[in-house]
């Protein structure tokens, strides 16, 4: 205690010192391994050496676009239904909740409280071929006799839409919590309708939580493959599926590590796309709450 | 009295703009209420079909009651190890995220240093970056270090990516905290480290229980990144990974409907401290 009485300056980083130093040693370098691991050649076989290939980087693109521009437009898609599906939720819950706001909450973040795994495998069994929606959906004639849920673009996209679905809800709860509900009666003093009240008022106010809903659903779900594994089929599959088994299956290190760094930059130019649309400051704001 | 000016007031509206506006009103509930049920539906699947009764190796078809998977629920070679070794990673890597992450947010609020704005990108990159690339590069780290795959992989890597989650939660609680609460008891004669167990503590205690709670969730429900780091160790949702390559066995929705309760009963637990807290606060 002495010793930090004459050293005020010191206690801040020896507070941050231990898990500072395990992100870095854990999570940053690791990054460094896996930019070197991208650049080398070689096989398990024979072993691995740095020779600066950047052709890993031209091969992950040239070989895979078609899996790269699967996932982002899958979990593009997912990110746009998670918004369109929870908004007039968070809205309800915020301005309507009342008492039981908590409930509704927890309810809300409830299908975290079932493992990632079994949920997704819950919607295997819901969309099953001889289960009870397609079964009805074939009655309707909605779905041709052989036409099938499972192992369809439809049922990934669903699947992942569902399993982010809380990540989305939560934040634009939050940011439309927090608005000052005398805004919006002023503009209804001033004749704005009701919709345009929302439009002009509610909506804007309520971005914040658009965009880090958006980045908290779009960048998990880019790199995601349980739900191609499970709800998929072979022509379903997503980057993730391809890094997963050149990791693991196929054991060819550099071009997987290539691949996750080509995913990290498309998901970095998605967001960038993004930010110029909606505005940069609207994206540092959230990213500060 | 009151019946006569209501009847007298409003002017004669037709059916269809009083059902218009009946439909106005409860559109918003009534869509939430789906919502709602499409959010419960798989867990309800998966509770259901706990006490299924299947016929052959798939459970995904409804063929009769039973409470035998309850019963023997650890009937499945393998699936009690995977139960426990979850249970330990995410015990510890709860307890020592939190302890880390509690120092970081501490030095975070409290403190004013070079390096700050470094320090809170360093939070934040890890819960933005894909999952798969945090179990892949620390996949690469330990291979090219020969460090060998199982117990301590697991846990270095819960704990690596749970600190983001208990430093942000920390940090919320940290912000709207009344300094001079601290000050009064350093004036009243009590040195740092009392004036910390006494009085910031307790204070933050809510939040410390809340990431405690997270960061266990977030560990017992991972898969990618221990699917990247475990070797041959398996934890229940590898298990999980597995046993839905051959066919899930129900004893799969036994455990998934337990963690469900069980997480249930822990977050209305927490809520329940936090209002009475905040009522005894502000009374």
């Amino acid at each position: 205690m002495g010793f930090l009485h004459r050293h005020k300056g010191l206690t801040p980083y020896l507070l941050l010192a231990p898990g500072v130093l395990w992100l870095g040693a854990f999570f940053l370098v690791p990054l460094g391994y896996l930019a070197y691991q991208s650049l080398q050649t070689g096989s398990l076989d024979v072993g691995y050496a740095f020779t600066w290939a950047w052709g890993n980087y031209w091969d992950a693109i040239n070989n895979y676009s078609s899996y790269f521009i699967r996932s982002l437009e899958y979990a593009g898609i997912a990110t746009l239904l998670t918004l369109l599906l929870s908004y007039p939720v968070a809205y309800w819950i915020a301005f309507r909740g009342g008492r039981w706001k908590n409930l509704f909450l927890l309810a809300i973040v409830a299908p975290f409280f079932v493992t990632y795994l079994i949920r997704t495998l819950a919607w295997e069994t819901i969309l099953a071929d001889h289960g009870f929606v397609a079964n009805t959906l074939r009655t309707l004639h909605l779905l041709g006799q052989n036409g099938r849920l499972l192992a369809t673009a439809l049922a990934v996209v669903c699947g992942i839409t569902y399993n982010f679905l809380p990540f989305m809800a939560l934040p634009l709860y939050v940011s439309l919590e927090q608005i000052d509900k005398r805004l919006i009666e002023a503009a209804q003093d001033l004749y704005a309708s009701h919709f345009n009240a929302f439009l002009r008022v509610t909506l804007p106010l309520s971005l914040p939580g658009v965009v880090a809903g958006t980045l908290l659903t779009f960048i998990p779900a880019a790199g995601d493959f349980i739900n191609a594994q499970l709800l998929g089929s072979p022509n379903n599959q997503m980057i993730g599926n391809v890094i997963q088994a050149k990791f693991i299956q196929v054991s060819d290190y550099p071009a997987a590590a290539a691949m996750s760094f080509v995913l990290m930059g498309g998901i970095l130019i998605a967001v960038l796309i993004y930010a110029r649309a909606v505005g940069t400051e609207q994206l540092t704001g959230s990213a500060a709450v | 009295m009151s019946s006569v000016v209501s009847a007298a007031a409003p002017p004669r509206r037709s059916f269809w703009s009083a059902a218009w506006a009946f439909v106005r009103r409860h559109v918003l509930t009534a869509y939430s209420i789906l919502f709602f049920i499409y959010l419960l539906l798989p867990i309800g699947v998966v509770i259901v079909f706990s006490f299924n009764n299947p016929v052959g190796r798939f459970n995904y078809t409804w063929q009769g009651f039973t409470w035998n998977n309850w019963r023997y629920w650890d009937g499945v070679p393998g699936i009690r190890d995977s139960i426990v070794l979850s249970l330990e990673i995410a015990l510890i890597a709860s307890l020592v995220a939190t302890a880390l992450g509690v120092l970081i947010a501490l030095a975070l609020v409290r403190y004013g240093f070079r390096g700050r704005g470094t320090t809170n990108l360093l939070i934040f990159l890890p819960l933005s970056t894909p999952e798969i690339v945090l179990g892949a590069s620390l996949l690469t780290l330990f291979l090219n270090l020969n460090v060998a795959f199982g117990f301590w992989t697991i846990l270095i890597a819960h704990i690596m990516f749970c600190i983001s989650f208990a430093v942000v939660t920390v940090k919320a609680r940290l912000i709207g905290f009344d300094r001079h609460l601290e000050e009064a008891a350093m004036d009243l004669g009590a040195n740092e480290w009392t004036t910390f167990r006494k009085v910031t503590l307790p204070l933050i205690a809510p939040a410390i229980l809340a990431s405690l709670l997270l960061c266990f969730a977030i560990s017992i429900d991972d898969f990618v990144v221990t699917y990247f780091n475990a070797g041959s160790q398996v934890t229940f949702p590898l298990f999980v990974w597995g046993a839905a390559r051959v066919g899930t066995p129900p004893q799969v929705n036994v455990i998934g409907t337990a963690i469900f309760v069980i997480a249930l009963a822990a977050m209305l637990f927490s809520i329940l401290i936090q209002t009475r807290r905040g009522r005894s606060a502000t009374a």
